[in-house]
């Protein structure tokens, strides 16, 4: 059996509250806020995208999992906002950690949940006895076109695990999918914002995977909602998960820890892994997670967590905490944010 | 093509901040030295590669107001001399402060940002920048 031998997030310092948002579309910021229950998201800065938000996340990861970089035999990386259309991510984040040149790595693509796919990858191939430990990333800058619904949310950060058999801080007990052909959200190649088809959003698509991943992975486990001490779930605005968290029988003790999207935004590939890295940070041994991410186009990924005695012997602050990271920011208003995400553009001879 | 590969053969002390180590007199260099200028021939096959931690203090900084067109979204920034706690002293910009709140002394960590990028369609260059701790 593999876990998680380390793990690390990044989420860039910069704020914007949907108020100021909605002050320059001429929306009702109350609403807006009580609707998606998202009361500011994280910004990156001109100089961040998802290479260097990697880099942070996974430095952290290695950090704490007190490993050297050659020990890592494998680097996949989920986005959907890759900095290029080809040259892979993870070629750059292999060179900044130091890893070997023998080495597995590439990116991957599956919306929201790219990162956890590239979770379960690792971990087969941890077990099969490919490589002795991986890396899994999830990390995005996603983007709402100016306007749309989905500007209020569309934030950036990433989380990082590393995935072995030795020294595990979180077993990982278990792993399931589900995917169907569901158009609930897409973007075609060289256009720059996504499109939604917004009947589907909701229930054909967030719920169904995400609620089925989750029966199907404690009807697996034979466990049940009250076994678990936490429980995290996509949450590409706060209402989403809690309502599936409430579906399922959690209360909001179980939930709460995880669930991050009210502060940063929806961090896409890095949503749900983030908020399990939230958990990591103050679970004790002994202490079960069900974790789900959501992936548009669209599938789930579940996974079944029990913590170690080993949590106590690693240094979680030899990296930022989530709650470091909550605490240390930088408010923006709607002319810096749209500078600094390009939806200002410029003269050819001045950029 | 020479700018191509004069970023890729730098890659790994910007990445990394990768310097090296006199084996003689013990003194850290970067950028990394063939020859440790204290010990000349003393030296020789004894210049070890060493990863920097990237932590040390401002000597010396300056808010840059003229920027290149790569810098036109981060304007004005702040272009410090950094004394890192190893001993060499390299320039960097830091990020994520506010230009007032920068001074002589301060305590500062590296870390990893996009450093310019060639036009829409060339190469992105990556290295380090610093941030206050
Ligand atoms: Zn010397």
């Amino acid at each position: 059996m593999s876990g998680i031998v380390g793990y690390g997030s990044y989420i860039p310092k910069y704020r914007i509250k949907p108020d100021e948002i909605a002050r320059v579309w001429g929306e009702d910021a109350e609403n807006i806020r009580n609707g998606i229950f998202v009361l500011s998201k994280s910004v990156p800065s001109p100089d961040e995208d998802v290479i260097t938000i990697s880099v942070e996340a996974a430095r952290s990861a290695v950090k704490r999992a007190k490993i050297k970089s050659s020990d890592i035999g494998a680097i996949y990386i989920g986005s959907e906002s890759h900095p290029y259309a080809v040259k892979p991510t993870a070629t750059v984040v292999s060179a900044a950690l130091g890893c070997d040149f023998p080495l597995f790595a590439a990116d991957y693509e599956f919306a929201c949940k790219a990162g956890t796919a590239a979770m379960q990858n690792v971990k087969a191939m941890v077990d099969s006895g490919v490589i002795k430990y991986g890396l899994a990333i999830g990390s995005d800058t996603s983007q709402g076109a100016p306007g749309d619904a989905l500007e209020y949310t569309a934030s950036a950060g990433g989380t990082a695990f590393i995935i072995g058999k030795e020294r595990s801080i979180a077993e990982i007990n278990g792993t399931l999918s589900v995917t169907s052909d569901t158009p609930d959200f897409w973007r075609r190649e060289g256009q720059p914002y996504p499109s939604h088809g917004e009947r589907f959003t909701g229930e054909p698509a967030y719920f169904r995977h995400t609620l089925t991943a989750s029966r199907l992975m404690m009807e697996k486990m034979g466990t049940k909602p009250s076994d678990y001490n936490y429980a995290v779930f996509h949450q590409p605005n706060g209402k989403f998960p809690t309502r599936a968290a409430k579906t399922l029988g959690f209360t909001e003790a179980q939930y709460n820890d995880g669930l991050l999207t009210p502060y940063i935004g929806n961090t896409y590939s890095g949503a749900m892994m983030t908020g399990l890295s939230a958990i990591l940070d103050k679970a004790k041994p002994g202490e079960r997670i069900l974790a789900v991410s959501f992936g548009s186009g669209a599938g789930s990924d579940a996974f079944d967590l029990t913590v170690t005695e080993e949590i106590l012997k690693m240094d979680r602050h030899a990296a930022p905490t989530i709650s470091d990271m909550l605490a240390d920011v930088k408010w923006i208003d709607y002319a810096v944010y749209a500078k600094f995400k390009k939806k200002i553009v410029l003269g050819e001879d001045v950029e | 093509m020479g700018e191509l590969s004069r970023i890729w053969r730098e890659s790994e002390h910007r990445y990394r901040l990768m310097g090296n180590r006199c084996g003689n007199c013990n003194r850290v260099f970067f950028p990394i030295r063939a020859v440790c200028p204290h010990c000349h021939r003393e030296s020789i096959g004894k210049m070890k590669p060493m990863e920097l931690s990237g932590r040390g203090e401002i000597v010396s900084f300056t808010i840059v107001h003229d920027t290149p067109p790569s810098f036109v979204r981060q304007r004005p920034y702040a272009l410090a001399l950094i004394k890192l706690d190893e001993g060499p002293v390299l320039t960097g910009q830091i990020v994520d402060a506010e230009n007032d709140s920068i001074e002589m002394g301060k305590r500062v960590r590296s870390v990893f940002r996009k450093i310019g990028e060639d036009g829409k369609s060339g190469i992105i260059q990556y290295g380090y920048k610093f941030v206050l701790e």
